[in-house]
């Protein structure tokens, strides 16, 4: 193991060590925990150039309340969820079909599928911008959750594939043969043999996809206006314009945005990790 | 009828290995070409025209390129120029999360008591959405309210406006990136360091190896593959980078936090009009420039899997 076992230090440098590693933590979480600590501060504080000190009374509930009660907030949340829930369930969907087609048979231009399917999912989404906005409007689906959702499916296979594609691979590849050697149909195979053993990485990339497309921002300014289909990404930006300069409530308004997939995380870590990883490190 | 479906069934069933693939890749490859692959040409397409959206586009040849370049008598754009410097700003600090992540994860790489809720929240700044992160930073970089000032000034420094300098503002912009893509950072190389070969450190422990040779001859060799990938989604995270500006300055002050990605964006859909057409050669240049690392990290992943074979 490297760097050496702390057990094996000195009592002084484990004791360092201890004392050292909550410290090092507020650090890193400060810009956070200042924004958590605006959230439960009351309007007040701000008035009286109190930003720092002792909030003088806690008004948590009031804010978030406040945030859910008297904002369009709780649409945003809603719409985010619309797009998506859909958007993860039809990427690996469609990633682990083709993951399947790419990872168990050899055929004249598997490799280069596949690495077109990589290729894509790198490029800047700028140079899809424009005719992915126009084709959205022909489908009269500018302005929509239907049509976000329909891009994000679209664009996160690229990334699913590699994905699912690596994963099946590594599955022992016997079982399968063994399978066609008893006449079980190709497709069967798929949903019989492969399908129970890809578990972990359809939990992997679902909590992951979930996490990409609720972060996502610049597509729903691109493909979305006004609070029917913008997800909270986009939305908080009207949300802040509602209470300007009100700290106190922007800051409530963002943990709230920002809690879903930091939720998702704490429940499924060892499967995000997995997934962050590309499955590559293992 | 009863000839005809034998002989197609039958059909089929020969041929089940080599249809069977085709078939399953079908709706994937329709969402990608039509998503994807088809609009990557139609913005070249576009870039060489003059088009406000909805009307019929102009067909003006290379006009667009060589009023963004300055090719001819014509000055290049200057608001291109500042994007692709800062563009290179960021790809070049950004990449400082590499070996940050990796200094965290080295400190992190310990097993006392509450160590595995120490790494999920030094970790957690990656799962929020940068468009939160931006406005933590924003109101963090605040001259009056923010906390950086209030700090700065229990040392007795003087209240700096970060983001109101357009000298600064930039690295105000990239500072705030750093602080997730450090986490993605760390995130890979714990899992790295989880599979370093044991034996081979106790090896070279033994012939007397250890602080930075360790990490340097024996360490970072095995961590190579963590070392990749971080390297591929920096590099592609600096190119992206977006979010943070539109929320942060929205490409102020002066126009100096502009990348080519917002300004492209800012070209396209602008209060002034929509100019299509430019902000598409826009684009066209900012792929060019992705598809330099993106060739390179196909060929690195292209002679492993030659190397699997």
């Amino acid at each position: 193991m490297f760097p050496t076992p702390i057990a094996k230090k000195s009592r002084g440098f484990q004791l360092t060590y201890q004392a050292v590693l909550p410290f090092a933590l507020i650090l890193w979480l400060l810009p956070l925990i200042a924004v958590a600590m605006f959230s439960i501060k009351p309007a007040a504080d701000f008035a009286n150039g109190n930003y720092w000190g002792w909030p003088s009374s806690f008004e948590g509930f009031t804010n978030y309340g406040k945030v859910f009660l008297e904002s369009n907030m709780p649409r945003y949340l809603l719409n985010s969820m619309f797009i998506t829930i859909p958007t993860v369930l039809g990427a690996v969907a469609l990633s682990s079909m083709a993951g399947f087609a790419l990872g168990i048979y050899k055929f004249k231009g598997n490799l280069f599928i596949f690495f077109m399917f990589i290729a894509g999912n790198f490029v800047p989404f700028q140079i899809l911008m424009v005719p992915v906005r126009d084709l959205t409007i022909n489908m009269g689906m500018y302005d929509s959750i239907q049509g976000l959702v329909l891009f994000h499916i679209a664009f996160q296979t690229g990334f699913c594939t590699l994905f699912m594609r690596n994963f099946i691979r590594a599955l022992p590849f016997p079982l399968i043969e063994a399978a066609r050697v008893e006449g079980v149909a190709e497709w069967r195979i798929f949903f019989y043999v492969v399908l129970p053993l890809m578990k972990p990485a359809l939990a992997a990339l679902a909590v992951l996809i979930f996490t990409f497309i609720w972060n996502d921002y610049f597509w729903a300014v691109v493909l979305t206006q006004g609070p029917s289909a913008q997800p909270v990404t986009a939305g908080i930006t009207e949300f802040n314009s509602q209470f300007r300069a009100a700290y106190h409530l922007m800051s409530a308004g963002s943990i709230v945005a920002a809690l879903p997939p930091v939720a998702m995380f704490f429940l499924m870590q060892k499967h995000f990790i997995a997934g962050l990883t590309l499955g590559a490190v293992k | 009828m009863s000839t005809v479906t034998p002989t197609s069934r039958s059909w089929y069933k020969r041929n089940e290995i080599a249809l069977t693939p085709w078939l399953f890749l079908l709706p994937a490859m329709l969402f990608f070409a039509v998503y994807v692959i088809i609009p990557i040409g139609q913005s070249f397409w576009i870039s060489f025209h003059q088009w406000d959206g909805l009307g019929e586009k102009t067909y003006i040849g290379t006009a667009n390129y060589e009023r963004l370049l300055g090719i001819g008598e014509q000055n290049i754009d200057r608001k291109f120029e500042t994007s692709f410097w800062n563009n290179l700003k960021w790809l070049a600090l950004y990449l400082l999360a590499v070996p940050a992540g990796l200094f965290i994860a080295l400190f992190l790489n310990q097993t006392v008591r509450g160590i595995r809720l120490y790494k999920s929240l030094f970790f957690f700044p990656f799962v929020i959405s940068q468009v939160v992160v931006g406005l933590v930073f924003s109101w963090f970089y605040l001259p009056r309210e923010g906390l950086l000032n209030a700090i700065l000034g229990v040392f007795g420094a003087g209240p700096v406006n970060i983001l109101g300098d357009p000298t600064l503002a930039t690295y105000g912009i990239i500072a705030a990136g750093l602080w997730p893509q450090t986490a993605y950072c760390m995130i890979l190389y714990l899992t790295g360091l989880n599979a370093v070969d044991p034996e081979q450190v106790e090896a070279a422990r033994l012939d007397g190896a250890k602080g930075y040779k360790m990490l340097w001859y024996i360490i970072l060799p095995q961590l190579k593959p963590a070392t990749f990938i971080a390297f591929v989604v920096t590099i592609i995270g600096a190119l992206r980078s977006f979010d943070l500006i539109s929320v942060m300055t929205n490409g102020g002050p002066f126009g100096s936090t502009r990348v080519l990605s917002f300004y492209m964006f800012e070209e396209s859909l602008s209060e002034f009009g929509f100019r299509m057409g430019y902000g598409s050669a826009i684009a066209v240049v900012l792929f060019f420039i992705m598809l330099g690392f993106i060739g390179y990290f196909l060929y690195s992943m292209w002679r492993d899997e030659k190397g699997a074979r």
